[in-house]
């Protein structure tokens, strides 16, 4: 394997549970939703993902069981929040610390027992072509999902019925009931979608990245997907390159180091910070285009008024 | 993020205070985590020895402890919370917490408070730390033997002087075989983020380490030296678990003489303050089992072992050369006190600068 690859493989294994956590999420704010319990719902997948697969040996019923255990968690958010109407920042801060603390408890017997990994994709001669073979052809399967679902996300809002349904009710709930749209069931639907996600994104980091269950072992992740999404002004595009450069400085943050370059590894490490914001900034200079595509009712609970 | 954290630490904090609000006349002995217990490295290996004090003097102590805490100013806030709710002895178990715990055991002269790793001490304050680069020395010299490429990774948590020490103490040991060998080092910034001490065990691979070893709390860089099939280092715990063919052997931190030693002497009524910098000789620091390797690298390894626990060989012994070819520890000398407890610089053939 020559360098480069081993750089793009480990970009890659880097970036995607960002991009997962953070996709979901895109989708819920854009139907006016905030919901700040990612590393919760994330953590929860990871935990549910991990135990799953070590009692039945099947990675793949792993993935199954984080994408439920992100889903529940979310319906709890969305119980709270959309039925009755509690403060839907307070409540996401409680989802993440109630996860933090029952994933630890889900998985306190099973710490330090072997995990189960999710096999790479392979596929007879093209994942044996040099260089690209790897990058492209052999990928673990999530990697192909999240990038499915940022296309599969990206068209929907922009061309389908739906996603037309989704931006109307996050953009002003108030018209979109007047016009016989159901918002709190597509609220809940939304929501539901970003529990996924981020059940996946956790499944990633328990089952791909590091298969082992370890408590709090998002270490934050959760936080850095919520921000690409605000930085990426809710377009799906944006959340990918951010997800991407963001995981890549950091890469190439730790390769600085080992060749010996001589920049402090503290300036370093908040290097993907600071170009991730820089390069948001930059691209989000059209101020129009900005104020287009936030959701005017983001945060705000929605009780019909009949 | 740190607010949230602070507030799972208060949460955690009640409700571990609560288990243990009944017998009130027993000696409380209150611990204060950097990480949680279940992460198989530092904080599993202090919780195992507040276990050893539940085992020993459960009848006389209850132990109460508060995880995830965040160093800086949030560590004062649950310190204070644990004396005030009537913890008679409490460790605190990471480095950052030095400041936070000097504050607090001022203005609790009658509680008793011990720090890891740390050097400011007071009248209620002791300071306790083990010499880890003892085992540093060890396994840098088993690198040497066994690596193919003479080239080593380090990855680093933070750039204080105990890692810079583990990293000199390694590399010393590696040059008394291979007076060539190559250290790497990438720091991560952090004690624990599985993901990112993976990322750069990754790296150091691809940068031709065919050697991962570790200053950080979980187990993922071993478990990525499995799965690339190259050799690795425990680091706090035995890790053997995670990479049964990849790991030579572990350091392994044993607190469990010292807590109970402690607790006992508070309920003496003996305790003074002091400073305890324990290594292989006070059973502080032990090597785990030698696997993965010749049976000559072994006795190698074992003799090593046996010469520092008694005492016969130092492993920052003079002559040391600093990275720049001055002189970091005169010959005849060996480095002790605060040359040693504040370590800033490399030695001589490490591939990084502080």
């Amino acid at each position: 394997m020559s360098p480069y690859e081993a750089i793009l493989l480990t970009i890659i294994t880097a970036s995607t549970p960002l991009l997962l956590a953070a996709i979901g999420e895109l989708v819920v704010e854009r139907s006016g939703v905030l919901n700040l319990g990612i590393e919760g719902m994330m953590v929860m997948g990871a935990v549910c993902g991990f135990v799953a697969a070590h009692v039945t040996g099947s990675a793949w019923i792993g993935v199954i069981a984080a994408v439920l255990a992100g889903i529940a968690t979310s319906l709890l958010f969305g119980l709270l929040t959309q039925t009755l109407i509690t403060n839907q920042v307070a409540t996401g801060l409680a989802i993440t610390l109630l996860g933090l603390g029952l994933s630890g408890l889900i998985g306190s017997g099973f710490v330090g027992l072997p995990g189960v990994k999710l096999a790479n994709v392979s596929i007879p001669w093209l994942s044996d072509l040099p260089f690209v073979g790897r990058l492209v052809f052999g990928q673990d399967p999530l990697v192909y999902i999240s990038i499915l679902l940022t296309v599969g996300v990206a068209y929907a809002l922009k061309y389908t019925r739906v996603g037309l349904i989704i931006r109307a009710v996050g953009q002003n709930h108030d018209s979109a009931h007047a016009l016989g749209y159901r918002v709190v069931a597509v609220r809940y639907a939304c929501i539901a979608f970003g529990g996924a996600t981020s059940g996946l994104a956790g499944a990633y980091l328990s089952l791909v990245y590091t298969p082992q269950w370890i408590e709090n072992m998002t270490a934050g992740r959760g936080w850095i997907a919520l921000a690409l999404v605000v930085f990426s002004t809710w377009l799906p595009a944006r959340l990918a390159m951010g997800a991407y450069l963001f995981g890549g400085v950091w890469i190439l943050g730790l390769y600085a180091q080992a060749m010996g370059v001589g920049i402090p590894s503290q300036l370093l490490s908040s290097l993907p910070y600071v170009a991730t914001i820089l390069a948001l900034v930059i691209i989000s200079t059209n101020r129009r285009l900005s104020v287009i595509n936030t959701p005017a009712s983001l945060g705000q609970g929605f009780v019909p008024d009949r | 993020m740190k607010k949230l954290l602070t507030a799972a630490a208060s949460i955690a904090l009640v409700s571990a205070l609560s288990i243990s609000a009944v017998a009130a006349d027993k000696l409380k002995v209150g611990f204060i985590y950097i990480g949680p217990p279940g992460d198989h490295g530092w904080t599993y290996q202090h919780d195992q020895g507040r276990k050893a004090i539940d085992a020993r003097l459960g009848d006389q102590v209850d132990t109460v402890f508060v995880e995830n805490v965040p160093e800086g100013p949030d560590a004062e806030r649950t310190i204070t919370r644990l004396a005030r709710q009537g913890a008679g002895l409490i460790f605190t178990t990471s480095f950052g917490y030095m400041d936070p715990t000097l504050n607090v055991a001022a203005k609790f002269p009658n509680v008793k408070f011990e720090h890891a790793t740390g050097y400011k001490r007071a009248d209620n304050l002791s300071t306790y730390a083990a010499r880890f680069y003892e085992g540093r020395y060890v396994i840098g010299q088993i690198a040497a033997q066994v690596s193919e490429t003479g080239v080593a990774g380090y990855i680093g948590s933070f750039p204080i002087p105990e890692v810079v020490r583990g990293i000199n103490a390694f590399l010393l040991g590696a040059q008394t075989i291979n007076p060539d060998f190559k250290l790497k080092v990438v720091w991560v910034n952090s004690w624990f983020d599985p993901g990112r001490e993976a990322d750069a065990a990754k790296v150091l691979i691809s940068q031709g380490a065919d050697i991962i070893t570790q200053h950080t709390d979980s187990t993922a860089a071993v478990q990525v030296a499995e799965e690339q099939g190259v050799k690795a280092f425990g680091q706090a715990s035995d890790m053997a678990a995670f990479a049964p063919n990849a790991l030579l052997t572990s350091i392994i931190d044993n607190w469990d003489d010292y807590y109970v030693e402690r607790t006992q002497a508070v309920l003496d009524g003996t305790w003074e303050s002091m400073d305890t910098f324990g290594g292989m000789d006070s059973n502080m620091v032990n090597m785990g089992p030698f696997i993965n390797m010749p049976a000559d690298v072994k006795a190698m390894a074992q003799a090593t072992t046996a010469a520092i626990t008694e005492g016969k060989l130092h492993p920052f012994a003079g002559p040391v050369y600093k990275q720049d070819g001055s002189v970091g520890v005169p010959e005849g000398e060996t480095l002790g006190g605060f040359g040693l407890v504040g370590m800033d610089w490399y030695v001589q053939g490490v591939d990084d600068q502080l």
